[in-house]
């Protein structure tokens, strides 16, 4: 498996270190209340198909990624920097 | 107060020469990474031209030269190798001084790259991996930057801490690889 980073390119997965999904970038506000914290901390997909995670890469540049790949093909479809997402979120 | 004698990482360890490969220490200087403020990167290259010769690199690239070098050295920050840093930088990015934080050795002769396709995953043979190309990548499970300093030249780094298993792993690779070519 393969995941290109957008600074340095494809590398190999034993560079990167997995982290989890990428809902982590979107951290309801303080007073959004019970059921939107709930889903944020604890519920989780478990799909069978495209999902999107944060990656590390650790061994390169130190920088966080969005992973979006696909779990059935192992397809690795896109990746971005978690800080561009989290930008575009703001 | 005791009377300390500064000692390079690599001290007792190298220089070393097998066949026609040659591993040897680098003596950086000053090595400090800078970090563009945000929306800074142009002023800051700006200021490192006009201080120290060189603009700022861009990703995956090195620009100056041996005595005053900058690397890209990861997410959003490079590495000045060489000169103290010139105040006017301040103003553009964060410095942090990173003297004595790494080992910096150099890789030279024939069968260079060959040495390090044993130890990282990379493809740094000449037409993928050119002079002035850099790369932060795995090299036995340490964090290194390996930038390409010359046609058969390589400036390899780790943590200082690592320094022992650099020499170690970077030697049996050149002993095989020599091996390989008598
Ligand atoms: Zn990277």
């Amino acid at each position: 498996m393969r995941i290109i980073c957008p600074h340095c390119g494809a590398r190999d997965r034993r560079e990167f270190t997995y982290q989890g999904d990428a809902v982590a970038l979107e951290r309801p506000a303080p007073d959004a209340g019970g059921a939107a914290w709930d889903d944020y901390l604890h519920n989780r997909e478990n799909p069978a198909g495209v999902t999107r995670d944060l990656w590390y890469h650790e061994q390169g540049c130190g920088a966080w990624l969005v992973v979006t790949r696909n779990t059935v093909t192992h397809a690795v479809l896109t990746t971005d920097l978690a800080a561009t997402v989290r930008e575009g979120l703001a | 107060m005791a009377d300390l004698t500064a000692k390079t990482p690599c001290a007792g360890l190298l220089p070393l020469s097998i066949g026609t490969l040659t591993l040897t220490e680098v003596d950086p200087g000053h090595m400090t990474a800078v970090a563009p403020l945000k929306g800074q990167t142009s002023a800051l290259s700006e200021a490192l031209k006009t201080a120290h010769g060189m603009a700022l690199p861009a990703p995956n690239r090195a620009t100056g030269k041996d005595g005053a070098r900058t690397i890209w050295f990861g997410h959003a920050h490079s590495l000045l190798i060489g000169p103290a840093p010139d105040p006017s930088l301040a103003q553009y990015a964060a410095l942090t001084d990173q003297s004595d934080a790494w080992a910096v050795v150099r890789l030279e002769g024939p069968g260079a790259a060959d040495v390090l396709a044993r130890l990282t995953p990379l493809d740094l043979r000449a037409p993928q991996f050119k002079r002035g190309h850099t790369a932060r990548t795995d090299l036995m499970h340490m964090m290194a930057s390996i930038t390409r300093t010359g046609p058969q030249a390589f400036q390899i780094m780790v943590f200082r801490s690592m320094a022992h298993t650099l020499v170690h792993d970077l030697k049996t690779a050149i002993e095989a690889v020599t091996a390989r070519a008598g």
